[in-house]
């Protein structure tokens, strides 16, 4: 039977850990009360299915690791999260057009995924799907509402897309890995993914009054390790306790 | 109406309320008994936000990933606490903007507790027992007040706080029975929120001034003293259980009373962090303060943007 590589499970946990770790940072903080309990489910969400696929990665790596010992104990070169999801917070808009970019790819990707060869790939994404499938409307549903609020409103959720544009290229950018995940229908074709995400990006942009923008240099390198300065910080919080009192109980 | 009609009113309210009566939204109330009840439902319902702030600070470094959903989920809850509250002072007639601005103001109060920081994760186990605890005393008897939205609103929340008071206790037994890092952490928090945790009740009875007519009203049932005792005698067992002590050199069983003896508290302190001057008073408001203006344009762009889809509705059911 099917089964992925302890890599690509890692690519996927890491992607939705370090989004709702971000997530995580708006808890208190939000625009309004209900904003800022919907936020929090999300983030809640991410990390618990991220816990389902560190729990899968530490079963395939099968030397006694724990989802705490692979989500507190890589460094930063280790962590295979795409770049887009380590980006700051910024203004409510620009967290929510990270998430609308993320979202809509993580969509098109479950859907895959609930039918991927690796069965243990399938049930996770089976128990996260209507989950996801949330998060790409209510993300998308802020970004029209954004987009088309006033004019203060529509101007800083431009920017915001034309600032992360340069972060959506490494998203459908297949290397080796996805390939050979892809040859073994364990994976998506990533031009599958890219495709429909287009088609819905451009359709909630263009709802929003948002411009698409123009061609961009698309950054890369996440998904092999090779991160920003952002990350650091993000994992010098994430791990400090583990870090600072190894090997405990918690 | 008169006078004496007000009076006579008044006299009929205090019967309806000590015969067990609920009062309803629209059901004829003391002046008086409407504006307690906004003051202290607001008050309450700032508590549950502006208490996210302290635990919040520990969901990016929590230990484990299972605690940290945990902890993200308490401080949604305690967020979701704040909107019932704040619809229960709405059907008083309060107006939920105006009582954050109040708050965002510093006229509003909010539990005092919460300018007392958060410096160890120890803490987090320390406020869910500690400070849900004390919460916990007091709203279960909170829902049986004489206010049917409060008490209602009050049912609810208490199912969760005791939740959050057991997750708690579970963080701080965890910790107890650690390495003695560990253990020296989870006592440390103890040292530091167990006094905190009593004032939470308030003054003591002889300075509590508004609380007899509260009593009267059956808005409140217990006096702080009772709820204290109550607290006290439920929280010493656990932590002896948990092999941690209490920082109360005076603190013994007194079997004629059957309760706890417990040594003075330090009103100067309680006095001087609602004066503003515990160690985060100021980052609370602040961080509160800088949500709400940064959040203005958010809030803006959603009204404007439903304006403008009742208009466009609008348009469509005339054109058809
Ligand atoms: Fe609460
Ligand atoms: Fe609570």
């Amino acid at each position: 039977m099917a089964q992925a590589s302890e890599k690509y499970v890692l690519r996927l946990a890491d992607n939705i850990l370090i989004l709702g770790q971000r997530l995580g940072e708006w808890c208190g903080h939000g625009p309004v009360l209900e904003q800022d309990i919907a936020l929090t489910n999300i983030a809640l969400d991410l990390i618990g299915q991220s816990r389902m696929l560190y729990q899968y990665a530490a079963e395939i790596r099968n030397d006694g690791s724990t989802e705490d010992d692979l989500a507190m104990k890589r460094d930063v070169f280790d962590y295979y999260n795409c770049l887009l999801v380590e980006q700051p917070n910024g203004d409510w808009g620009k967290t929510i057009v990270r998430q609308f970019f993320f979202d809509t790819y993580h969509y098109y990707l479950q859907e895959f995924l609930v039918n991927s060869s690796d069965q243990r790939l399938s049930e996770i994404a089976r128990k996260s799907f209507k989950e996801v499938a949330y998060h790409a409307q209510y993300s998308a549903e802020w970004v029209i509402r954004l987009g088309d609020g006033t004019e203060e409103s529509h101007q800083r959720v431009q920017s915001s897309v034309n600032d992360l544009w340069t972060f959506t290229g490494e998203l459908f950018t297949p290397d080796e890995l996805d390939r050979e995940m892809q040859e073994q229908g364990i994976g998506p074709d990533l031009d599958v993914i890219a495709a429909n995400w287009n088609k819905k990006v451009n359709e909630i942009l263009e709802i929003a009054t948002l411009q698409i923008p123009e061609e961009t240099f698309m950054q890369s390198g996440g998904k092999q390790g090779e991160h920003g300065e952002y990350l650091g910080f993000i994992l010098a919080e994430l791990q400090f306790m583990q870090r600072a009192y190894p090997d405990m109980k918690w | 109406m008169s006078k004496e009609e007000i009076l006579n009113m008044e006299a009929r309210f205090e019967r309806y309320v000590a015969e067990e009566n609920k009062v309803e939204p629209k059901d004829w109330m003391p002046e008086k008994y409407r504006k307690t009840l906004i003051r202290q439902i607001s008050q309450h319902a700032h508590s549950e936000v502006v208490g996210m702030l302290p635990e919040a600070n520990w969901i990016s470094r929590a230990p484990s990933l299972r605690r940290k959903v945990a902890l993200l989920a308490k401080v949604q809850d305690e967020a979701g606490h704040g909107l019932y509250l704040y619809s229960a002072a709405e059907t008083l007639g309060a107006d939920r903007q105006q009582l954050v601005e109040d708050l965002l103001s510093g006229k509003a109060k909010y539990s005092s507790i919460f300018n007392y920081p958060t410096p160890t994760w120890a803490d987090m186990g320390a406020i869910g027992w500690l400070v849900d605890g004390a919460a916990i005393a007091n709203q279960v008897m909170l829902c049986r007040t004489s206010y049917g939205p409060y008490a209602r609103a009050m049912v609810k929340i208490c199912k969760e706080e005791s939740f959050h008071q057991r997750q708690g206790y579970e963080i701080m037994m965890a910790l107890a029975a650690g390495t003695p890092a560990q253990k020296k952490m989870a006592q440390d928090a103890l040292n530091r929120w167990w006094w905190p945790s009593l004032m939470m009740f308030g003054p003591t009875d002889d300075h509590s001034p508004n609380s007899a007519q509260s009593m009267k009203w059956r808005i409140k049932r217990k006096s702080n003293d009772e709820l204290r005792q109550e607290f006290i005698d439920k929280t010493v067992p656990q932590a002896e259980f948990i092999g941690l002590s209490i920082p109360d050199p005076d603190l013994k069983w007194n079997a004629e009373r059957g309760h706890y003896d417990f040594g003075e508290i330090n009103w100067d302190e309680f006095y001087n962090v609602i004066a503003g001057n515990g160690k985060c008073n100021r980052e609370r408001l602040a961080a509160r303060n800088k949500a709400h203006d940064e959040g203005k344009w958010v809030r803006e762009a959603a009204n404007a943007y439903a304006e403008k889809q009742r208009v466009r509705q609008q348009k469509q059911t005339s054109a058809a």
